[in-house]
């Protein structure tokens, strides 16, 4: 198992989209830093034969038919926009 | 009985006055927000109620139908048209839900009113509703505590009698816990048996709906409604859904209660081991054999679901980017700055944690190391329980190692508050279902607080659990003890 040192929160926080503030990474460093050293127990654990359970109950591979069906109008769709206009979603620019 | 002690009746009774035309729907939500406007100040279990949507249901309600004219309180993780869904987070702060989730469809087909969205710990994740970026909820039997969490606000209004009943969910104790907490009953169906369809994901291998009640038979009354296939969810089991109610009554002879020995641990506390072990004596008392079964991997459930829950948290919560709906960043000079500034601002700090942990667990070079390990370690956990499974009917341990703690008492730091779901996470990981109903009392500062005694049952085994349940439940009188906020309207 990895080393928790390794944990550098600055560059975890921009994988994840998400600013923190100097304190907040302070903080966090030192706090997951334990929950990590806390998850070490689980390298005692022989998983050599275990397959991996993503979910407790198996389900694959779940169709319905594909028919159309009511659902939001554009307008509601549209209800929580933070901006707006014209029926579409107004995003910040992305390209130069 | 009078107009002003409605709010203390549970469900079943609240039915049967339905029903014989003693009170109509239109009256009981008269009442009941006259009861929140009493007691809300003090307990602050709900972020928002639509008084007038309400009142415009019960004026058409069928009483006759089997939740008909029951208003339901909801946790806001859960979405109901038109009405705000904020997670009690600041993200979805002006968010208004634009349908119903498929538990709110299922209560409305039923006959039940939606009324009013229950505070919670923000995006379900927490033990103490503290983490709420809206208000602190007070624990009914004791304002300087915790009603537990996530489902903290349901739970706490339940419990004060500012509700008949409410849903919550539950991802690694989140009904349960704040149940016990609370002093009332909640149950945690197996993983798929109610549709999360509508519910704003939390960590989607482990969620689930549930009711906390007054009652074991309420209990069962609302899985009744809530419970069956959705296709609208692929996760949602296609299985027959029994009548919960049917099995209640029946004795306990011959049925099969295991306790594991590694959930016999140090650091619970000692009032709450008491009354666990009298619970058990008295179980054994109304017939059942209590059996030694061993659970070897529980010691590890509580790092295996804080990888695996914040591995999914951190990818379900990316939809909180500030395009479609909820908060967005003022002027972002670029898109990462629109991402990352809206998100910093938007989520409180357990999220932040939690999302900060989850990409760490998933990212590349770890993924193997935590990730694929707590998979597999889940996995072991499972198969402990489906051994044990064939020697017992239910397994029998404390909900929560402590009753309600002191606010602040456990938020400095994070290990320290994940502790409190060991008894209850293992479930969620195995995928099966769990109930906890009250069981006695600890003392502290001259104070009773509730304690929870928790019935594992195998998946898709709700039915046993509800009937151990009430058969504890019959033939004691914790459920009776009402907290100092509700016990004036009990003797008015």
């Amino acid at each position: 198992m990895a080393k928790t040192s390794d944990l550098d929160v600055a560059y975890v926080a921009r994988l994840a989209r998400l600013d923190l503030t100097n304190a907040e990474t302070a903080l966090f460093q030192r706090q997951l830093g334990d929950v990590l050293r806390y998850a070490e127990k689980l390298c005692e654990v022989d998983v050599s034969h275990v397959e991996a359970a993503a979910h407790a109950v198996p389900i694959f591979n779940v169709f319905r038919e594909d028919e159309p069906r009511d659902w939001f109008t554009a307008e509601q769709a549209l209800s929580n926009a933070p901006r707006q206009a014209n029926g579409l979603f107004i995003v910040t620019k992305v390209v130069e | 009985m009078t107009g002003k002690d409605l709010p203390a009746l549970n469900i079943a009774d609240l039915q049967s006055l339905l029903r014989r035309r003693e009170v109509s729907p239109r009256e009981v939500i008269y009442v009941l927000r006259a009861r929140i406007q009493d007691v809300d100040g003090e307990i602050d279990a709900y972020l928002s109620h639509d008084f007038e949507a309400a009142a415009k249901e019960a004026e058409k309600a069928n009483v006759d139908l089997p939740l008909g004219g029951v208003p339901i309180a909801i946790k806001d993780i859960i979405s109901v048209a038109g009405e705000p869904c904020t997670c009690a987070s600041k993200i979805l702060h002006g968010y208004r839900a634009p349908y119903d989730a498929t538990v709110i469809r299922k209560l409305r087909a039923a006959g039940a009113i939606p009324f009013g969205k229950t505070n919670m710990d923000e995006f379900a994740m927490g033990s103490s509703t503290e983490n709420s970026a809206m208000k602190l909820t007070r624990n009914p039997w004791d304002l300087s505590r915790v009603p537990g969490g996530s489902s903290g606000g349901s739970a706490a209004a339940v419990a004060a009698d500012e509700a008949f009943g409410g849903l919550g969910t539950d991802t690694g104790g989140s009904i349960r816990q704040p149940a016990a907490l609370s002093g009332i009953v909640g149950l945690k169906p197996t993983y798929g048996r109610v549709s999360r369809f509508g519910v704003v994901a939390f960590a989607s291998s482990l969620d689930q709906v549930g009711p906390l009640t007054k009652t074991v038979r309420d209990s069962a009354l609302i899985m009744n409604a809530i419970a069956g296939h959705d296709l609208q969810e692929t996760t949602s089991l296609n299985e027959p859904v029994p009548d919960y109610s049917a099995g209640l009554g029946r004795d306990l002879r011959g049925v099969r209660l295991g306790l594991a020995k590694e959930y016999m641990i140090e650091g619970a506390d000692p009032q709450v081991k008491a009354a666990i072990d009298a619970a058990v004596k008295h179980l054994n008392s109304l017939g059942a054999d209590i059996v030694d079964v061993s659970l070897p991997h529980t010691d590890y459930a509580t790092a295996v679901y804080y990888i695996l829950a914040t591995a999914e948290a951190s990818a379900n919560l990316a939809r909180f980017d500030g395009v479609r709906y909820g908060h967005r960043a003022e002027n972002p000079k670029d898109l990462l700055d629109h991402y990352g500034r809206t998100r910093g601002e938007g989520f409180g700090p357990e999220v932040k944690r939690r999302i900060i942990l989850g990409t760490y667990v998933l990212s590349s070079g770890y993924y193997d190391a935590y990730y694929l390990r707590a998979q597999k370690v889940r996995e072991l956990i499972r198969q402990d329980f489906a051994k044990a499974f064939e020697k017992v009917d239910a397994l029998v341990s404390p909900t929560s190692p402590m009753p309600a703690f002191k606010f602040g008492e456990r938020t400095t730091e994070p290990l320290h508050m994940y502790l409190a779901d060991i008894f209850t996470s293992p479930a969620n990981l195995a995928g099966i279902c769990g109930i906890s109903v009250p069981c006695g009392f600890a003392d502290a500062d001259g104070r009773r607080l509730p304690i929870g005694l928790q019935l594992l049952g195998k998946a898709l085994d709700e039915a046993r659990i509800l009937q151990i349940a009430h058969a504890y439940e019959k033939s004691t009188d914790w459920h009776k003890a009402r907290p100092p906020i509700a016990a004036a309207i009990h003797k008015a």
